[in-house]
């Protein structure tokens, strides 16, 4: 078993949608897993034996790891900001691999596509240069990026040149950054947890933390579930279901140079699970 | 008239398609269906005491069970009759019996891609395999139908409201790990639906021709 993401936290459950009654059954890595609530409000996450799972529960998600955790769960600077709307928006299945829906997310070049009208529109797609570098702990960070958005967010008024930036702080982790309609020198934050339920089956998990202009957290949810829709018969129609990394990793275009340096950066750190190419030998070039 | 929706689900998506085809403006309240359960809370089921969604609020009544928003749209807002010929008695008849074959699809192929989707419990092997039985019985149905020149679920030459119930859970069925590859007849019918003048599709549909706009509803 993979080592890098057998040693993660994972998020596996929406720990605000868990209720006392309703016990959610899952897995995590192929590991069959139910995350439960008691009557006292505290979550447990067992394994079919009914063996306890090592698990938190952190801004507003139940977190579970398989093994030993080799870090602790990431912190969420934004969170501890007071004029703030926060909300978990939905947990969605995808049939494709966990690091398929991270690289979907961090791909610039989709949005005129798949979103046109809303995240961006045609034929304005092009993708306008922008910075990649490695975060000081490892991880991917993408700044300067500007994208027109005809409707950025669900209390955007109009369109307006978007500034993006994303973060991969964790394999299966990725936050995206993007100026914030009613007050444009900040960001709204959208964290996007993949849980790999197996190799080409994920879920993701969304949380939104915005700046609070009077937008609800229903609004912010209704919002991103219809963005995410529009991505998921993209996602699973992907070939292979598995991300490509390694020497077999695909020629990707021009857009995705986050696309190609998170690949790298799961190469580079070992990732197996969920990918293809990874044992052709060397890293992508 | 307004419409009590959760764009996900299919049963809303139909009635917004029959709405579309139809040329009725609706106006769309959003719910906060998952994760927020919105439906199950009393200002909603004040407003719609089934806890359905969709949920039809025709200014006289409100409609809790989708297929009675699209019989409604259809009676009443259909000038030519085609959706849903009230003044034949044989084609209500088969227009029935298909809103039941949908309404088993809804709860088979529905529950199979709810559960993929937003994890809603379901015994999912049963699911997909009674998914299969009604896709079989439609194939054999559109199959027959093709060497009888019928284009259609029911006879004649227009669609009715049993193409577009039936359609809505078809559409998004491999959503729910249930593949229409061994279902060729299903396809074209599919395609042809797709080609209905004034068309629009939802998160999940594609459009009959790529390249032409796309009227999205959200
Ligand atoms: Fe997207």
């Amino acid at each position: 078993m993979d080592p890098i993401l057998w040693n993660d936290w994972h998020v596996v459950a929406d720990a605000t949608a868990l209720q006392c009654d309703r016990p959610i059954t899952t897995r995590l890595l192929g590991v069959p897993l139910t995350v439960s609530r008691d009557a006292q409000g505290a979550v447990h996450v067992v394994g079919t034996d009914g063996s306890p799972i090592v698990s938190d529960v952190r801004h507003g998600f139940v977190w579970a790891c398989l093994g030993k955790p080799a870090r602790p769960i990431l912190s969420i600077a934004e969170l501890a900001e007071p004029d703030r709307c926060v909300t978990t928006a939905g947990s969605f299945g995808v049939h494709v691999s966990a690091g398929r829906v991270i690289e979907n997310f961090l791909d610039l070049g989709h949005l005129g596509h798949v979103h046109a009208g809303y995240l961006g529109q045609e034929p304005q797609t092009a993708v306008e240069p922008y910075e990649v570098a490695r975060l000081p702990d490892g991880g991917v960070h993408a700044s300067g990026c500007k994208v027109f958005q005809p409707v950025s967010s669900p209390t955007a008024q109009s369109g307006f040149v978007v500034e993006y930036q994303y973060k991969v702080e964790r394999a299966l982790t990725a936050s995206l950054y993007k100026s914030s309609f009613s007050q444009p020198d900040r960001f709204d934050v959208i964290y996007l947890f993949a849980q790999p339920l197996d190799e080409e089956h994920a879920i993701a998990h969304v949380l939104e933390i915005f700046i609070d202009d009077g937008v609800s957290p229903a609004a912010l949810r209704a919002f991103q579930q219809f963005i995410f829709l529009q991505d998921k018969p993209i996602l699973e129609n992907q070939i292979p279901k598995r991300l490509p990394i390694g020497q077999r990793m695909e020629m990707p275009v021009l857009a995705d140079k986050t696309s190609v340096a998170y690949r790298r950066w799961l190469a580079e750190l070992g990732v197996t699970y969920g990918t293809v190419g990874a044992h052709d030998g060397g890293l992508p070039a | 008239m307004i419409l009590y929706d959760y764009p996900p689900l299919a049963e809303c998506y139909a009635v917004r398609l029959l709405a579309a085809l139809l040329d009725v403006p609706l106006e769309i309240r959003s719910l906060d269906y998952y994760p927020g359960r919105e439906h199950e809370t009393d200002e909603y089921l004040d407003i719609a005491p089934l806890g359905s969604v969709p949920a039809l609020d025709t200014g006289t009544a409100v409609l809790g069970d989708w297929q009675a928003a699209l019989i409604h749209l259809a009676a009443h807002h259909d000038a030519t009759g085609q959706w849903l010929p009230l003044g034949d008695p044989d084609r209500l008849v088969a227009i029935h019996e298909w809103l039941a074959v949908a309404r088993a699809l809804a709860h088979s192929a529905g529950v199979a891609r709810l559960h993929e989707l937003i994890g809603q419990p379901a015994v999912i092997e049963r699911c997909r395999t009674e998914a299969h039985r009604l896709l079989r019985h439609l194939e054999r149905h559109l199959w027959f139908g093709e060497r009888a020149g019928r284009r259609w679920l029911v006879e004649g030459e227009q669609p009715t409201i049993a193409d577009i119930a039936v359609f809505v859970q078809v559409i998004l069925c491999e959503e729910g790990g249930v593949s229409r590859l061994d279902y060729p007849a299903v396809r074209r019918w599919i395609d042809s639906v797709r080609g209905i003048r004034g068309f629009v599709v939802t998160s999940g549909v594609l459009p009959l021709d790529p390249t032409a706009p796309v009227h999205t509803l959200a």
